[in-house]
């Protein structure tokens, strides 16, 4: 393009036919309204948020820089300590459910089933439905009187009284993970679905000429072909899950005892009910390291292994 | 190595069936080539061998024994796929070794023949890589070096060359016959490719529409094929085929549908009017000043030969025949020539069954 126009000094162009024939130019001009929307719908949101966590800001009162102020505060405070490990338990423990009931799942959903297209739309049902819906539907399922579970094993003869879902510190938790593990499922068992139709299955019939068994097909077949597909979607179900809000919110609010409360609730509540801007955005701030250090566990212990690399096909 | 007995064996899918009573008698150490068009059953006929379908009639033996209800892996049999089935995230040394590992064989035993299976197939230097990282031919060679690993009865081949240009495919058709002799195993090979089937096989089975069409030596098939089908299916090109009645006298001619007149070498057991094909090879066919005209439609020069299409009689009913010269000749579309077959080297079929006469 320059040599072009030094070789003709005494063609001109207008300014607008430069900006049309310049690469550049025209590349940043189409780039701009995506870096526009990413700056104020992302950044802009999570630049205010480390912002405010530095400062006192309360509702209806501009806050001053304090300094790691509350951060100090909340390395001090019992509450944030007992929301660090709730959060951790319910993110481990509904993850690791996720994984093997939806790997479980998957794996059912790849045989030959009858009516298999339809079994394959009602898995995706829980996925489907906005959080907010099935999470009340949860809590009447979960309520201490009319609980259909508490219902269904009495006229069982397995318990005399309702079961206090949750009103009871263990209940409590094992009943939002539960529930978290029921909308969760989905997501994980299609995508990995989709993995497992990538496996071609020739390599499962070399593999039972070779004489492998159906376990040690999917012991060392299915499971490492499976492996990139895993650790992708299960890095976005850890997201999902460490930053879920919706359920406990509807379910508990963070009770009994604050046994339910997650970080993002915790940080909700500080801030808006409770007015605390400032400290509000240090809880939430304070759930980046945990999202970063999951994100680079997936990216370097599980994502591109050396069989997928080199020689293009 | 063992003998493989298929007896009367049927495949139906549902209410369908797609192979309808198949024998074959494969002797020990025998190289056969199962060959036909596409959708002939020959795939499934070898999957059945395999253990990967169900066999919906009849029996396969091997070495005596009735596997009809033996799962795959006791079975002693390898099989080499069409796309490799090499396992992506297993070495080439993994991937040979791994039928070995699963029968939880000593790891040194392991090496030692891996090692010597890449030896024979010129793997020692791949054996770490991925198969991402190796070439199409050199994927090939691992899936038979996972073959020849695990030292089984019978080797089947499902299409193997399929996937490889055609320079290699030469190249491999050579490796693959040299290791037949140099193993003896009993091998089942399917091809759709002709070629491939007459120059590696002991014993060639053309299948057509799920039954047998022949069995035989390549050479038998080529020289005597026992109908229409194998006729126009061996032999590259293919058979002229051209349609006519029987016409009894002191010199017996086919009389053409478009009036062209052919002398009949033989009449024996052919009958006034019989409706008859009359086959002859395009190699078959030679220049004769005594024979019959002939007007060139285009012409194939290849170098070592030419190939020749030809119209025999004029109108509706003139007939294309291919003729394959080996003499450097040029000749102008339009011109005529005049052809005769080479005497004892013509087949006549009967046109309504397609048999040999």
């Amino acid at each position: 393009m320059a040599n072009v126009a030094a070789a003709e000094p005494t063609h001109k162009r207008s300014f607008w036919a430069g900006i049309g024939q310049g690469r550049h130019v025209l590349g940043i001009a189409f780039m701009v309204p995506a870096a526009v929307f990413l700056l104020f719908f992302l950044t802009y949101p999570l630049g205010l948020g480390v912002w405010l966590g530095f400062t006192d800001t309360r509702i209806g009162r501009e806050g001053v820089f304090i300094g790691l102020e509350n951060y100090e505060s909340l390395w001090g405070d019992s509450l944030f300590w007992l929301v660090v490990f709730n959060t951790l338990l319910y993110t481990i423990a509904a993850s690791i459910l996720k994984f093997g009931l939806g790997l479980w799942l998957a794996l059912l959903l790849n045989e030959n089933l009858p009516f298999k297209a339809f079994f394959r739309a009602v898995v995706l049902l829980p996925w489907v439905v906005p959080t907010v819906l099935s999470a009340i539907a949860f809590w009447w399922i979960f309520d201490s009187q009319y609980s259909i579970i508490s219902w269904a094993l009495i006229k069982m003869g397995l318990i005399s009284a309702p079961i206090n879902f949750l009103g009871d510190v263990t209940n409590a938790r094992a009943s939002v993970i539960a529930a978290n593990v029921w909308r969760g499922i989905p997501f994980v068992a299609i995508s990995l679905l989709a993995g497992l139709q990538t496996i071609s299955p020739s390599l499962h019939e070399a593999a039972t000429l070779d004489g492998a068994t159906n376990w040690q097909r999917f012991r060392y077949i299915t499971l490492p072909m499976l492996s990139p597909i895993i650790a992708v979607v299960m890095t976005f179900s850890v997201l999902f899950t460490f930053t879920d809000f919706q359920l406990i919110y509807v379910l508990t609010r963070g009770g009994p005892l604050n046994s339910t409360h997650l970080m993002a609730t915790l940080s909700f509540q500080r801030a808006i009910p409770g007015g605390s801007l400032g400290e509000g955005a240090a809880i939430a701030v304070a759930m980046i390291p945990f999202l970063l250090a999951a994100i680079l566990f997936s990216y370097f212990g599980l994502q591109r292994r050396k069989w997928q690399q080199g020689g293009a096909d | 190595m063992a003998t493989v007995d298929i007896r009367g064996v049927k495949k139906a899918y549902g209410s369908t069936q797609v192979i309808h009573g198949v024998d074959v008698d494969i002797r020990d150490g025998e190289f056969v080539v199962l060959v036909g068009p596409s959708g002939c059953g020959k795939s499934t006929l070898l999957r059945m061998i395999a253990g990967l379908e169900n066999i919906s009639g009849g029996e396969i033996l091997i070495g005596n024994r009735v596997i009809n209800e033996m799962p795959p892996k006791e079975r002693d049999i390898a099989m080499v796929f069409q796309n490799y089935a090499l396992y992506p995230h297993m070495t080439v040394a993994d991937n040979m070794g791994f039928s070995l590992k699963l029968r939880k064989a000593p790891k040194s035993e392991i090496e030692s023949r891996v090692q010597r299976a890449a030896e024979i197939l010129n793997l020692t230097k791949l054996l770490d890589r991925y198969p991402r990282q190796l070439s199409g031919g050199q994927r090939q060679r691992v899936a038979m070096g996972r073959a020849i690993v695990r030292d089984p009865q019978v080797f089947l081949f499902d299409e193997p060359l399929s996937n490889l240009d055609a320079q290699l495919r030469v190249q491999m058709r050579t490796e693959i016959k040299e290791l037949h002799q140099r193993l003896k195993t009993t091998t089942v090979y399917v091809t759709h490719d002709q070629i491939e089937a007459m120059t590696m096989a002991d014993k060639i089975v053309v299948m057509h529409d799920g039954i047998v069409e022949q069995i035989g030596a390549p050479l038998d098939l080529y020289d005597r094929p026992a109908n229409q089908f194998v006729a126009g299916f061996i032999g590259s090109p293919s058979m002229n085929f051209v349609k006519g009645k029987v016409r009894l006298g002191a010199n017996p001619m086919l009389v053409t549908d478009s009036g062209v007149e052919v002398p009949l070498p033989d009449a024996q057991g052919l009958a006034d009017g019989q409706k008859v094909v009359y086959g002859l090879r395009p190699e078959h066919i030679r220049l004769d000043p005594a024979g019959v005209p002939a007007q060139v439609v285009v012409t194939e020069p290849t170098g070592s030969e030419i190939l020749v299409v030809a119209r025999l009689g004029e109108g509706a009913a003139a007939q294309e025949i291919t003729c394959l010269f080996r003499e450097r000749l040029s000749f102008s579309p339009g011109e005529t020539i005049r052809i005769a077959p080479q005497p004892g080297l013509t087949h006549l079929f009967d046109e309504a069954t397609g048999s040999r006469l």
